[in-house]
């Protein structure tokens, strides 16, 4: 693994904390949970060309920062996080105004179909991209995502994948107590996609790893990548509540401490 | 509405290469030969309402023109959200096409009826909603509904012919003067295939009458307005729920002209008694058949009378 995607991780790291500290704004963990998917996907998979949902809106300050620091999201400053008039929201804007986001998101749910349909459309265009959809496990309750994976089985949609930050924590409990999602693996592969899992899903080299076992594939892949909800910061790793709290001005130093020396 | 619409798209696909037509698993014995035209973009996507409007968002962000079809109700409630969101907030051009509006499809019960569809899809930014008069109308509601390139929009079809002893059928247009006299007591709108039951009512009466057909109507024409200054009164006719049809809309928009009027609304009243029939089952029920607007009319001219 190239080392310069750690120095990546921590830069993008610490922006995020720095935004939502100045922000005094919620949703870090679950920022945290999938930077390295995004920092993986940004830095160092996708061509200029390829597209990427994130189905879990609620992540926006992580695609918001891996999006400005790879140089996808030219003219729009991060500082504009949460402001009055800002682009940059607590979920993705609607609209064209940021081209690296196809799509605004928010409520869970969307993100799989949106991307199926820009994967399926390339029947029709002769264009060529990579479409990557970025799911949580909440996503994975909707009906929609299910409805959207029979889709992109049923058309063999092989240059669309998904990756699901499967940090076991949803909105208001752990997942298997809220809405028991396993066998998830046997789930997807029954839906028609290749399944390969990422056992330490904020590992690069882990999600490397499962993006190459599925490199070979006649229809649509998908990645269950086991992550760590508020992963990099000790004290919000595996916790609900940073599905939600701000930051103190004591404990954004603490992370950022932490996050210096991970 | 449902073959001429079918007729429609099969001619129109052979001059628009980009359009891809999408439908909810529905369209037997009335799609067929589209689908032998378009071969591969015709689309079945099976029961999945939300799936079919979120890849249709995409297929529309990528310059391709998609259509979507299913039955009134399945196409704009279930998926909603997606409508709302992923087309409508992106403003992005799908089209829709829901058969059935109103009542249509009668006895087949509640789950197939759509009575709020108007109101509902109506207050969406950068959305349309078409709805034809009569069969007659549909190719072009069709061409104007394709012709808007930033907005959706959505076509719903009912049922019904132009009546000949009006003489022949107008061209599509979003709002359309049916009847101007010259001295009205009375100024009569309705929207889509139910204002034909009214049309033999208001013959030879003096009524001016008006079909809306395309929500939000952004600029009520003038004859319009000044037919409902001259008459002092406005009956809205529509197969929908009163709440966020045409009626409330035309009454906030002449009260913001200044306009002052009386106002009878008759629209769908959902199920009063409870039971289920054919589509003038529930016409009747609501006081939307030709004999109740007979009785409606007598009396609003009754009560209008100097």
């Amino acid at each position: 693994m190239h080392v310069d995607i750690y120095h990546r991780r921590r830069e993008c790291a610490l922006k995020v904390l720095e935004l939502y500290h100045g922000a005094h704004a919620g949703h870090i963990a679950s920022s945290l949970s999938c930077l390295e998917i995004l920092v993986d996907l940004c830095f160092l998979r996708m061509r200029e060309t390829d597209r990427l949902v994130l189905s879990k809106g609620h992540a926006a300050a992580a695609l918001y920062t891996v999006l400005s620091l790879s140089g996808r999201m030219p003219h729009v400053s991060l500082n504009s996080f949460y402001a009055e008039g800002t682009l940059l929201a607590a979920h993705p804007p609607c609209g064209s105004s940021i081209s690296a986001i196809p799509f605004g998101t928010g409520s869970l749910g969307h993100g799989l179909g949106l991307a199926a349909g820009l994967a399926f459309s390339q029947r029709f265009t002769g264009c060529s991209f990579q479409v990557y959809a970025v799911l949580s496990d909440g996503d994975c309750d909707e009906g929609s995502t299910w409805e959207a994976a029979l889709f992109a089985s049923h058309h063999q949609l092989r240059n669309l994948t998904v990756i699901v930050d499967r940090n076991q924590i949803q909105g208001f409990g752990r997942t298997e107590d809220v809405l028991n999602l396993e066998p998830l693996a046997d789930k997807w592969r029954a839906f028609g996609f290749d399944v390969a899992e990422a056992a330490e899903g904020n590992d690069f080299e882990s999600i490397e790893a499962a993006h190459a076992a599925i490199a070979r594939r006649i229809g649509p892949g998908c990645i269950l990548a086991k992550t760590t909800k508020g992963h990099g910061v000790s004290f919000m790793e595996n916790c609900l509540e940073w599905h939600y709290l701000p930051m103190t001005d004591e404990q954004y130093s603490l992370a950022v401490a932490e996050t210096l020396t991970f | 509405m449902r073959r001429e619409f079918s007729d429609w798209a099969t001619a129109y696909a052979r001059t628009d290469s980009k359009f891809l037509f999408l439908t909810g698993d529905l369209g037997f014995m009335a799609l067929e030969a589209l689908r032998e035209e378009m071969g591969a973009r015709f689309i079945n996507a099976g029961v999945s309402e939300q799936n079919l409007v979120a890849v249709a968002a995409s297929l529309a962000k990528e310059g391709l023109h998609p259509l979507c079809y299913s039955i009134a109700p399945f196409l704009v409630f279930r998926p909603y959200e997606q409508i709302r969101l992923d087309v409508a907030l992106h403003s992005l051009p799908v089209r829709f096409v829901g058969n059935g509006g109103g009542y249509g499809y009668g006895i087949m019960g509640a789950s197939h009826h759509a009575l709020q569809d108007l109101a509902v899809l109506s207050c969406l930014p950068n959305f349309e909603c078409v709805i034809p008069l009569c069969n007659e109308d549909v190719a072009g509601a069709a061409d104007y509904m394709m012709q808007a390139p930033l907005k959706a929009s959505y076509l719903r079809l009912g049922a019904g012919f132009w009546p000949t002893e009006f003489g022949a059928s107008q061209l599509f247009a979003p709002v359309r003067t049916l009847q101007k006299t010259a001295k009205p007591k009375l100024s009569v709108v309705g929207i889509g295939p139910v204002l034909l039951n009214a049309l033999p009512v208001i013959r030879t009466r003096p009524v001016d009458c008006f079909a809306v057909s395309v929500l939000p109507a952004v600029d009520l024409p003038e004859v319009f307005v000044e037919s409902v200054v001259e008459s002092g009164a406005l009956w809205v006719v529509e197969e929908h729920v009163g709440r966020g049809g045409l009626g409330e809309f035309l009454c906030a928009q002449l009260a913001r002209l200044g306009v002052r009027f009386r106002f009878h609304h008759s629209h769908a009243c959902g199920y009063p008694d409870g039971l289920y029939g054919s589509q003038m089952y529930h016409q009747e029920a609501s006081g939307l058949d030709t004999e109740s607007l007979r009785k409606t009319l007598k009396k609003l001219l009754n009560s209008h009378s100097p």
